[in-house]
């Protein structure tokens, strides 16, 4: 798929801001999800948006990556305006995103859930097995660390422990090669051992040169991986600032009391 | 370290393997004189494909975790088209292609219902079904088409013609429709589509899947199929007649379901439709061979179904 199709060339590829959402709006039924978000990624930036449950943290990455369609505003990628709002369209353009509800089907194969609207196949749409199954197994023990004799490429994601999910959740948004990875909540039910390694691969994201964003209520482990916080309050941006600018402490302070009183501060 | 084990669809051909094969068993030892002579089996290959066809198709959707009820209609329907298209035309070709176009185009609308307008396939597909048939007798009032004139063409010999005198030409095209859907299935990019949204529609959209795609595929490739099977249906008896189709509805879907796939979706076997096909198109005859009276038939239909159904459910609630 040729990137024209979903951009307008208005502008140059120049850019100095990977991700770009400019005045976006979202509503389902009368609910009105997110109303009027200004938000961006840098280039090799890790972001972390936090806010209170039902705040639209989920809705607002599910707009980036076409999941949902706004109702208003502008989404730019790498200074192009996005215009074809659609999951395969975030993908070819380099997003890939790990889901809260993680988007594996239980009774596929690992291999299948690795390539799930991604098959490699050859011009007559067959699908190529063996190599699909080498690279899952490579991914599964490199990248991911699996050890587990009793799991294989084979095996059938409902046998997989929590962490193990995730793991083939991020495994497959780590294959792709992607320019901005989105994680949401990726640590929820890992021990700490599995924490520790999402945590090293949302870091290590930025040695690559890549961005991501990152949604977690855990500022143990928000903090520091996080470049910047992002701070969204019942459908708005409540607070933007810089890691340099704050401290753990006083952020979650500011958390508090933005619980409490409605207010950054 | 635990063995290895089985998966479960791996366990699931096998099962069905195994009846399959003690049933010819004991259809040999109940009457080997009929079972180890060619005529029986001549005319399994000239019977069954018409119902193995449409079960194989049918899988697709029930691997959606859907259903379609209307497939026995819209073969008569398209049928109709077939014998109509071919009396006014004398064009076979032009016969066929209309009848397969009209067969989608049904397909077509049972996705309206069931994609774009969010009616559940069970209930959509009960209205198309009565719809379909209600049509065709109407525009047929009642009459049949007699097709003799059609016996004399290429394309007759192609679907319905005796290879070498003695194999059904509608055997190979069960063949290779099993062949066409296995592939399909578990080879194919559309197949890994199938199975994913099956299993889990949200995921499949969160990658990228276009899951209103999918669906609308997979209903309108079973009207292909009835259309398929009412020309190999019409043209073996060389008459068309607007009941046409109805015995096929609760044996196709015996043949899916008897064959292992899951009605509640997100997994399919296409080598077990195949083998629960043979079977469910096998029984009459070979009860009927075996010396039990026409009343059996039935109560052993009802009796498989039921054993095979429980033991993969068995099986399922095993593995979790
Ligand atoms: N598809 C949908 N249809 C209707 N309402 C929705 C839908 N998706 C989300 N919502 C509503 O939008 C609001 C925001 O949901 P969202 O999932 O974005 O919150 P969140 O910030 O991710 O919360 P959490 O921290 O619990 O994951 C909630 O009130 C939710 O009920
Ligand atoms: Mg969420």
């Amino acid at each position: 798929m040729s990137d024209s199709a979903a951009v307008t060339d208005k502008q140059t590829t120049e850019y100095d801001k990977l991700l770009e959402m400019r005045d976006v709006h979202k509503s389902f039924g009368h609910v009105n999800v997110l109303q009027g978000i200004n938000f961006h990624v840098n280039k090799c930036e890790i972001v972390a948006l936090v806010g209170d449950n039902g705040a639209g943290k989920s809705t607002l990455i599910k707009t980036i990556t076409g999941v949902h369609r706004p109702n208003k505003g502008e989404i730019y990628f790498k200074g192009k305006r996005i215009t074809i709002h659609s999951v395969a369209q975030s993908r070819a353009l380099g997003i890939e995103t790990v889901y809260q509800e993680r988007a594996l089907a239980d009774q596929q194969s690992m291999w299948r859930n690795m390539f799930a609207g991604r098959e490699i196949t050859n011009k007559l749409g067959i699908i190529n097995v063996k190599k699909e199954k080498l690279e899952t197994e490579r991914l599964l023990r490199d990248s991911m660390g699996f050890t587990s004799k009793a799991i294989t490429v084979d095996s059938q994601v409902m046998f997989l422990s929590g962490g193990e999910k995730q793991g083939v959740a991020i495994g497959r948004a780590l294959y792709f090669d992607a320019e901005l990875i989105i994680l949401d909540e990726p640590t929820m039910g890992l021990s700490l051992s599995e924490t520790k390694k999402v945590l090293d691969f949302t870091r290590s994201i930025k040695d690559h040169g890549k961005s991501a964003i990152f949604i977690s209520h855990n500022f143990y482990h928000i903090y520091p991986a996080a470049d910047r916080f992002v701070i969204l309050d019942r459908g708005k941006i409540a607070g933007d600032v810089r890691k340099s600018e704050i401290t753990q402490d006083d952020l979650v302070q500011k958390m508090e009391n933005l619980a409490r009183t409605g207010v950054f501060e | 370290m635990l063995k290895k084990p089985m998966r479960l669809e791996h366990k699931l051909d096998l099962s069905i393997l195994i009846v399959f094969f003690s049933v010819f068993i004991l259809f040999f030892i109940a009457n080997p004189g009929v079972f180890s002579r060619f005529d029986i089996y001549y005319s399994f290959m000239s019977t069954i494909p018409f119902i193995a066809i449409l079960a194989l198709s049918v899988t697709l959707v029930v691997v959606l975790g859907m259903m379609d009820l209307s497939f026995p209609s819209v073969l008569a329907f398209s049928a109709w088209v077939f014998g109509t298209v071919f009396t006014n035309t004398g064009s076979m070709l032009l016969a066929v292609i209309c009848c397969i176009a009209v067969g989608t185009a049904c397909g077509f609308v049972n996705s309206i219902l069931v994609v774009r307008i969010g009616v559940p396939s069970l209930v959509a597909t009960i209205g198309s079904m009565f719809f379909w048939r209600g049509a065709v007798n109407m525009v047929a009032r009642g009459r049949g088409i007699s097709l003799v004139g059609a016996m004399d063409t290429f394309l007759f010999r192609a679907f319905v013609g005796r290879i070498g005198g003695v194999i059904p030409a509608q055997f190979l095209w069960m063949i290779a429709a099993a062949l066409f859907f296995g592939v399909l299935l578990k080879r194919h990019r559309f197949g890994s589509h199938l199975l994913f949204v099956g299993d889990n529609e949200q995921s499949a959209a969160m990658m990228g899947i276009n899951v209103k795609r999918v669906k609308t595929i997979a209903f309108m490739q079973v009207g292909a199929c009835a259309a398929f099977v009412g020309i190999l249906s019409t043209l073996e008896v060389t008459y068309f007649w607007p009941s046409q189709g109805q015995g096929y509805l609760m044996s196709a879907l015996a043949a899916v379901f008897v064959g292992g796939t899951s009605v509640f979706g997100g997994m399919g076997t296409i080598l077990g439709t195949f083998l629960g096909a043979l079977l469910i198109g096998s029984l009459e005859a070979g009860i009927i061979s075996s010396g039990l009276s026409g009343f059996w038939i039935q109560f052993i239909y009802g009796l498989l179904i039921m054993v095979s159904v429980s033991t993969y459910a068995t099986m399922m609630k095993k593995r979790g």
